[in-house]
């Protein structure tokens, strides 16, 4: 979608999937696109953040190391010690990181003049999703062998013969695949359906304020302005309740591949 | 070409680029924290978990001292209590034990008082006896003389002289006491 024929039609549209379609930031570089210079600044940004705050613990806390143990005790009591328990400190580095990496990149989306949520490229979901697959079929290999691993998932005990037909078939596509999928498909549909809807109300509120501002247009601009507001707040509680699922469900997908369910 | 367009945009279909450069930014992340700096925060975290621990220790022993110092205390202090019950006790007793002693070393004195007190009126009313049966005798010889020797025809004369002797007797008497 280009901007000219929106002028020129002089008429609202609303704005569709081209808001994800990013050119290159240099020519000749086609991966560089604004998607990936933020996914670097993101990655930077959380690792300045956790060096200000750990470089070099006190023992008493001062300043920026609070906050750092703030956002690492909520990801070790809240995601990782609920399934993970003691294991949790093992696997905090991982989680610890994921968690802070995929919110610095959803929060984007809020950040003015950035204003891109960075999760809803499916690419991005889809690297950490398949990271998180690889590493769980490892663990679940090595902790209950290779056999193990699949007949615990697929034949659950405690069930009536004739119904493992039918469930390990479900559970061999369901925990092998689709959870993985899916995994990575909650993230970026939030986060582009969370961007798509205030790019919408953004719109309605410019257009019908500032393009073509008409007595009966006037309210629904202002409605648009004071639903973006409302949105953008909404939105910011989307972004951290993201973030926290995602890392939460790889803490069990991890426990999974440790101990047999059930 | 429009068609490509629309084919190579599907939100659904992951870019090969992206997934490295999501990839790679990750890894950095979990190097740099994860690999890095998680580790220093969860040693300082152990640490003060063991400083706080340590504290409560140190408290509880301190506790506990405290608890041992005061029982001790408390045993001495009723040990002294039992030791003062005891000697109040002792004392009673030789009090009352010295009590019976004086009485008994009164009583005693007492009677060897009276004793002497006895020996010594026995002696003077042996010694009265004596001097009072001597005296009548030599009075009873006297009166009777004197009965005899005068003649006894008036009764008042008579009446007098028995009075005189009555008189004489008396004052003797009374001369004898002294």
């Amino acid at each position: 979608m280009s901007a000219a024929p929106l002028l020129a039609a002089d008429e609202f549209q609303a704005p569709g999937l081209g808001l994800f379609d990013w050119p290159p930031l240099v020519e000749g570089a086609a991966w560089f696109n604004k998607p990936a210079l933020l996914a670097l600044v993101a990655a930077l940004l959380v690792i300045v953040f956790v060096y200000a705050a750990f470089s070099r613990p006190k023992l008493v806390p001062r300043g920026v190391q609070n906050i750092g143990e703030l956002a690492y005790e909520f990801t070790r009591e809240q995601i990782a010690r609920p399934f993970l328990g003691k294991d949790s400190d093992r696997w905090m580095p991982l989680l610890f990181s994921m968690f802070l990496f995929v919110w610095i990149m959803n929060l984007f989306g809020s950040i003015i003049f950035v204003q891109f949520p960075v999760m809803s490229r499916i690419g991005y979901p889809a690297v950490l999703a398949i990271g998180v697959w690889v590493l769980v079929m490892y663990l679940g290999i090595k902790h209950q062998g290779p056999i193990g691993f699949f007949k615990n998932v697929m034949f659950p005990p405690g069930l009536p013969g004739w119904i493992y037909v039918m469930v390990a078939p479900i559970e061999l596509v369901s925990t092998f695949f689709l959870r993985h999928i899916t995994h990575a498909i909650r993230l970026f549909a939030t986060m582009m359906a969370g961007h798509l809807i205030i790019a919408l109300f953004s719109e309605v509120g410019w257009h019908f304020l500032f393009v073509q501002l008409t007595p009966l247009g006037a309210p629904v601009g202002v409605l648009g302005v004071i639903m973006t507001i409302l949105l953008t707040a909404f939105e910011l509680f989307i972004q951290a309740l993201q973030a926290y699922v995602f890392a939460l469900l790889t803490a069990m997908f991890i426990n999974d591949a440790l101990r047999p369910a059930h | 070409m429009y068609l490509l367009a629309a084919e190579e945009n599907n939100p659904l279909i992951p870019h090969p680029a992206e997934m490295v450069v999501g990839g790679f930014a990750f890894l950095l992340v979990l190097f740099f924290v994860g690999r890095l700096l998680v580790p220093r925060i969860q040693k300082t975290l152990q640490e003060r978990t063991e400083a706080i621990e340590g504290g409560l220790k140190k408290a509880a022993d301190a506790q506990e001292e405290a608890q041992q110092a005061l029982k001790e205390y408390r045993e001495q202090l009723a040990e002294a209590r039992h030791e003062a019950a005891r000697m109040r006790d002792e004392a009673r007793e030789q009090g009352a034990q010295i009590k019976v002693e004086l009485r008994e070393e009164a009583q005693a004195e007492a009677r060897r008082l009276v004793e002497a007190a006895h020996v010594q009126i026995e002696a003077d009313r042996q010694q009265a006896f004596a001097q009072l049966r001597t005296e009548i005798g030599r009075l009873s010889t006297d009166l009777a003389a004197r009965i005899v020797g005068e003649s006894l025809e008036d009764e008042a004369r008579q009446r007098r002289t028995v009075d005189r002797f009555l008189e004489e007797l008396e004052s003797s008497n009374t001369q004898a006491v002294r």
